[in-house]
Order: structure tokens, then C-alpha cells, then sequence
């Protein structure tokens, strides 16, 4: 038991050298903002677009975010703790976006502002406002980048599609969706993927938006069709890990067009070294602080922001690469490189 | 005396036309079934072996020429290498009873050591490669000192220690992951397991795959032939007993989770060299992935009684059902149900087997 009380002991001076080392309470509104996962950069920069324009703004943010991406339940906690700390309105990246709409309902109920980022709620109305990626336009500039860099070989392409998960939450049909309208496939039901029957479709399969769910999804679409020249990806870290595949496979030639979705440095990085054809960029930060912005304005006098006939305010798509086609608006890898995120 | 013996000798006679014996064990009734209960008893490698066989002569059949060519069977190996070597980890423990549910996390902090320290930090690498391996073994001991010491469930003691160090891969990666041109540009050696070797009739073979070899050899060595590896089951399959029969059981399971921490780096090795680069996102699912190897290896939840062979089985299994059901053309969400049948059906099996000696 001495044994027991030496560890608790030093478990609290554990503890009490983490907590010093967070920043001291301010007195303004209490405001909060809920990401998916701490482990994706995405979500960090996000978190810290946030803690910046808290800061000039004099908000006190309060960051939550659940354990995995799908993680509804630890989400709900932070509303609910949010509603009982008396915050003003609350930023959340829904893990979930429709098991998470009652909690959000309780939390306007009670006469908090809910602003959604980055995935979008279903319905989209269950929030005051959403400041989102608009993912299908942004699948779509990669579709139409890949559709002209082709050209006439676009007619007999075969596609590899590295998609995020079973269950396709909004972004991964929306990308997947998107990208195939930019290519020019008939996509049949457009809020779902799998439904299609155009022949340059060699499969889809799962990543989890992971390096090592990339690899071995493309393995597998590799041996299924050898002949692949194009490579979909839900994101950079499946592209990369995608990359990995195409390398062991000889093919990492130039023979595969791949594209992807994010804009994070790493991707970025690989765009400029001819890993990543093209990337649509996307901006956490912006999203994160214009948010805390709407949230300052409602906490001030009560005016709720605009919502666009679209349902979203877009915070913007930009393609980035290195060979730009005709008809399709694009910065450089290294004008990217400037604003890129994580 | 005499009276003694006449009077015994009446009881006997009472007892005319009853079942004379004093006490007999049972015997073998030679119905084919039982006989197969016994064979598995006493083999318990058999049944993954046959699933396994049984999916690869299905699969040849159901997804054609692409599935048994010699590179795709490698592919497969390839792509159950990182489950296998933590699978490895996570049998030892399960044969002591025990659970290691921070198999995962170890993993990945681990490689992240190993490649944000040689990368990022310009620690040469005869220095941030041993690092990242004793983080592993620093945190299996962990596990063990908690497990043994503190006598806390292994199941609440690596569920408390998962979180921490998942929490620890995102305070030491700042969430960023080490690009894979970084690590071969500066620290190509963090990639040496994913290097290939050329086998012939297009199979290849990684050197991640062969460590994986090694480590199950080593282990299974360990586990068949030394007395650490006796009590190491003893301990899974009755502590009282073992402490009494004068095994240091104490000793024993802080090895097993130290061992079980040490093999988890190399698999974050493994890792590296498979994706390339060290990324705080891989392995998600590694952790479930490889106790459901374990499981369909045959190893039994409640210790005492597994192997390492049936466990390289069971990640092989998981694989070729995957790949398979892939090639086949049938959506991903099929092959998660099938896994989860796999599962089912594995402890069905191990159930039925215990029952020998109940």
C-alpha cells in the first residue's frame, strides 16, 4: 500500500505539472470548440486557428475532442459539459453528423449559437450556421484536373478509389462524388458511392484516412486491376501510403495520376516532389477563427450570421499543382506551400 | 479378525450383481467426434491451419488465377505482418490470462520515436533507433509492474495505459507525421524492413516479414523449450498452483509484458518500413486486429493454453479472407462480417475443446 501512495504521489505532481503548464483563465465568454481526434493535424491547426482568434477576440476557449473519428458519445459529453459551464456558443466538427443533432438541438434549446465546421450535420439545419470545405466542389476541381491531364486516354482510364470508411460519412461521398462528376462518370445516386457502373471504375476501397490503410487498399486494387492509371484518395496520408504501394509495384513512374484532398504540408510536399499529382486545398484555421468571430458577434448582442441560399458558408478550395491544365484554376506547390496547414 | 472378515464377506455378497470396480476412469468411447476433440486438445494449431487451408482452396475457386499467384499469397504476408508481430506480443500475454489492450499505441509510439528523433531531431540513428526499442520495453514494463506489483487487472491496467500512450504518440509527433522521403533521405535504415527480397515465381518477401519469422521462432524456442517458458503457461493456467509448485509468478508476468513491449517496437519498425513514414494516424485498428488473430488462432482467452504458430495462422487467415473477399469483388463491409464470423466460430471451437477437460 506505501507502494500505491508513492505512485499516487507522483501521479499528482504528474498532474499538477501538466495543468501549470496550460494558459491561466481569462474572465470573457466562455466558448468552446469540438473536434474528431487530437491526432490529426487537420484538427490541431484548427484548434489553434481558434485559440488565436479566441485570444484577440477575449474569449475563453474550451477545446474538446473525441477519442477516433466516429467517436459520438465523447462529443455529446463536451456539449453537455459546455452547457452546464454556461458557454456563449460552441464550434463542433461532428464525428457523427446525424447522432450528434439531438445534443445540438438541447444546446440551441438552452440559447447557445452552434456553429458547424468542416463536416457538414444532416440535416444541415440542425445548426445556426456551418463554415465548411465545400468537399464535392472540391473532389470535383481534382476530377477535372485529372479528366484534362489525361486528355484522350481519359475515355479508357481505370481508376483506383482509396475511400475512408464503410459507413461513408458526408466528406467521403461528398470527395469521392465529386471527383467523379470532375471526371466525368455517371455517379447515379449522388450522396452515395458503390452505385456506379462506368467501367473505368476498378473498386473502392476502405483507408480509414491512414498511410497504412492506403497501402493496403491499394495493394489490393492493384491486384484486382493491374492496368490502374489513376489513384482517388480520400486524403494525403492515404495518398502517401497509396504511394507506397504504387513504389513497390514498380509503378511510382509517373504511370498513376494521383490526386487527393487536404492540403496539410506534408501533401503539399509531395505534390511539389511528383508523389501527388494534384491536391485541393482546404483551410482549418479560417474556418476555425471565423467561427470564433460569429460566436464573439452573438455573444455581443445576439446577431446570428447569415446563411447563405447554399446552407454553408464556403471557406474556400484551392487545386494546388505543379502542371496546371487548361480550364482548371490552380496555385503551385509552392504558393501552397505558403498557406498550408499541420 | 475372523468376525471382521465374515462379516465383510456378507457385505460383499450383498453386493452380487453390482458393479464390483472401486473406482475406474472412463474410457475412450472411440466415437469419431470425441476422437477429433482429443486431436485438437492436444493440437490446437490444427483447426487454424485447416480454416487457413480451407480459405486459400475457396478463394482459388471464388477469385480466380489473381488470387493464388505466388505474388498476391507474398502480398498477403506482407500485409499481415504488422498484426502478426503484435499478435505475438499479445499471445504471450494472453497465455498468462492477461490482456494487453496498449499493443497498438506501443507500437506506434515507438515508431515515432524512432523516426521523429532520427529525422526531425538529427539524433543519428545508432541512437534514435535503440530509443524508440526501449520505449517500447519501458512501456511494457510498465504494464508489467502495474499487472504484478500493484496486482491491478491487466484488462483496467493496459485500458488506463493505452490512453496514456496515445495521448504520449500525440505529444511527441505534434500530430505531424515524418514523410516518407524525410525518413529515406535521412534515416533510410527506419525503412529497412520494407525492403524486399525476390523470391521467384514473382513471390517477394520483406525483411519486416522475416523479422516477424524470427521473433516467432524466438519465441516459440522460448516458450517450448526453457523453463521461463513452462511457468510462463503455468501462470496462464492456474497462479495458484504455479506459486505453489515455486514459480515466481511475480517475475514472470513483468518479463511477459516487458517482452510483449519490446516485440511492439519492432513492429513499429515494421511499420515504418511498410508505410514508409512514422504517422500518429496508422494503426487505428491494430490493436483489435491483433487479439482477433490471436483469438482465431486458437490461443484461449483464459490462458494457459496457446500458440505462437496458431496465432501467425490467425493473422494469415484474416488476411486471405480479406484479400480474397476483395478479388472477389464483394464491398469492404463484407469482409469485416466475415471476420466477425471467423471470431465466433474460433471460440466456438476452443469452447468445444475445454470441454475434454471439464
Amino acid at each position: 500500500m506505501r507502494l500505491n501512495f508513492a505512485k499516487a504521489a507522483i501521479a499528482g505532481v504528474m498532474f499538477a505539472g501538466l495543468f501549470a503548464g496550460t494558459s491561466a483563465y481569462a474572465a470573457g465568454p466562455i466558448v468552446g470548440l469540438i473536434t474528431k481526434t487530437e491526432g490529426n493535424p487537420f484538427f490541431v491547426k484548427m484548434r489553434e486557428g481558434a485559440q488565436a482568434q479566441a485570444d484577440k477576440l477575449g474569449l475563453t476557449l474550451k477545446t474538446y475532442a473525441g477519442k477516433f473519428d466516429g467517436d459520438n458519445d465523447s462529443q455529446v459529453a463536451a456539449i453537455e459539459d459546455l452547457i452546464s459551464a454556461g458557454a456563449k456558443g460552441f464550434a463542433i466538427v461532428p464525428s457523427d453528423s446525424s447522432a450528434i443533432v439531438p445534443t445540438i438541438a438541447k444546446a440551441r434549446a438552452a440559447g447557445l449559437l452552434v456553429i458547424d465546421l468542416d463536416t457538414p450535420t444532416d440535416p444541415i439545419t440542425a445548426v445556426d450556421a456551418t463554415f465548411a470545405t465545400d468537399n464535392r466542389k472540391a473532389g470535383n476541381l481534382i476530377g477535372a484536373w485529372a479528366k484534362g491531364t489525361l486528355g484522350d486516354k481519359a475515355a479508357t482510364a481505370k481508376i483506383a478509389f482509396l475511400d475512408l470508411a464503410t459507413n461513408q460519412p458526408t466528406v467521403d461521398y461528398l470527395r469521392d462524388q465529386g471527383f467523379m462528376a470532375g471526371f466525368g462518370i455517371d455517379v447515379k445516386d449522388p450522396n452515395k458511392y458503390g452505385d456506379e457502373t462506368d467501367p473505368r471504375i476498378c473498386g473502392h476501397e476502405m483507408t480509414g484516412g491512414a498511410e497504412d490503410g492506403g497501402r493496403t487498399a491499394m495493394e489490393t486494387l492493384l491486384q484486382k486491376c493491374p492496368d490502374v492509371n489513376v489513384m482517388y484518395t480520400i486524403n494525403e496520408p492515404a495518398a502517401a501510403g497509396g504511394y507506397e504501394a504504387l513504389k513497390a509495384a514498380g509503378k511510382d513512374d509517373g504511370s498513376v495520376l494521383v490526386v487527393s484532398i487536404d492540403g496539410g504540408c506534408p501533401g503539399v510536399k509531395n505534390v511539389a516532389a511528383g508523389i501527388i499529382g494534384a491536391t485541393s486545398q482546404q483551410y482549418p484555421l479560417k474556418m476555425a477563427a471565423m467561427a470564433m468571430e460569429a460566436i464573439a458577434a452573438f455573444a455581443k448582442d445576439g446577431t446570428k450570421p447569415t446563411v447563405p441560399a447554399a446552407g454553408f458558408i464556403d471557406t474556400g478550395a484551392t487545386l494546388i499543382t505543379d502542371k496546371p491544365v487548361a480550364g482548371v484554376n490552380s496555385i503551385t506547390s509552392a504558393e501552397g506551400l505558403k498557406i498550408c496547414w499541420g | 479378525m475372523s468376525d471382521d472378515a465374515g462379516g465383510s464377506a456378507a457385505a460383499e455378497a450383498g453386493l452380487k450383481g453390482h458393479d464390483t470396480a472401486v473406482a475406474s476412469f472412463e474410457e475412450e468411447t472411440g466415437s469419431g467426434l470425441r476422437h477429433i476433440q482429443r486431436i485438437l486438445h492436444e493440437f490446437p494449431t490444427v483447426v487454424p491451419l485447416v480454416v487457413l487451408l480451407a480459405g486459400v482452396v475457396i478463394f482459388a475457386f471464388a477469385a480466380g488465377s489473381r488470387f493464388y499467384a505466388p505474388f498476391n499469397l507474398s502480398l498477403v504476408l506482407q500485409q499481415v505482418t504488422i498484426i502478426a508481430t503484435l499478435g505475438l506480443a499479445q499471445t504471450i500475454v494472453i497465455l498468462t490470462a492477461g490482456i494487453d489492450l496498449s499493443v497498438g499505441a506501443i507500437m506506434i509510439l515507438s515508431s515515432i520515436v524512432m523516426g521523429r528523433f532520427a529525422v526531425v531531431y538529427g539524433v543519428p540513428i545508432g541512437i534514435a533507433f535503440p530509443l524508440g526499442l526501449l520505449t517500447g520495453i519501458i512501456c511494457g514494463l510498465i504494464n508489467g509492474l502495474l499487472v504484478a506489483v500493484v496486482k491491478l487487472p491487466p484488462f483496467i491496467v493496459t485500458l488506463g495505459t493505452w490512453s496514456v500512450y496515445a495521448a504520449l504518440v500525440i505529444f511527441v509527433s505534434h500530430s505531424e507525421t515524418v514523410r516518407s522521403q524525410d525518413i529515406e533521405a535521412i534515416a533510410p535504415f527506419l525503412q529497412f524492413t520494407g525492403r524486399i527480397i525476390k523470391v521467384g515465381g514473382g513471390a517477394v518477401l520483406t525483411y519486416g516479414a522475416i523479422l516477424m519469422i524470427v521473433i516467432a521462432v524466438a519465441l516459440w524456442y522460448v516458450l517450448n523449450r526453457t523453463p521461463f517458458g513452462r511457468h510462463v503457461y503455468a501462470t496462464g493456467d492456474d497462479p495458484e498452483a504455479a506459486r505453489l509448485a515455486g514459480i515466481n509468478t511475480r517475475n514472470t508476468l513483468i518479463a511477459v509484458y516487458t517482452i510483449a513491449g519490446f516485440i511492439c517496437a519492432l513492429a513499429g519498425w515494421v511499420t515504418i518500413g511498410r508505410i514508409g513514414a512514422a504517422s500518429p494516424l496508422a494503426g487505428q485498428d491494430a490493436n483489435l486486429d491483433a487479439i482477433t488473430a490471436v483469438v482465431i488462432g486458437g490461443t484461449s482467452l483464459f490462458g494457459g493454453r496457446g500458440s505462437i504458430l496458431g496465432t501467425l495462422f490467425g493473422a494469415l487467415i484474416v488476411g486471405v479472407f480479406r484479400n480474397g473477399l476483395a478479388l472477389a469483388g464483394l464491398d469492404s463491409l463484407w469482409q469485416e462480417f466475415t471476420v466477425g464470423i471467423l471470431i465466433i466460430v474460433a471460440v466456438t471451437i476452443d469452447q468445444w475443446i475445454r470441454k475434454i477437460s471439464a
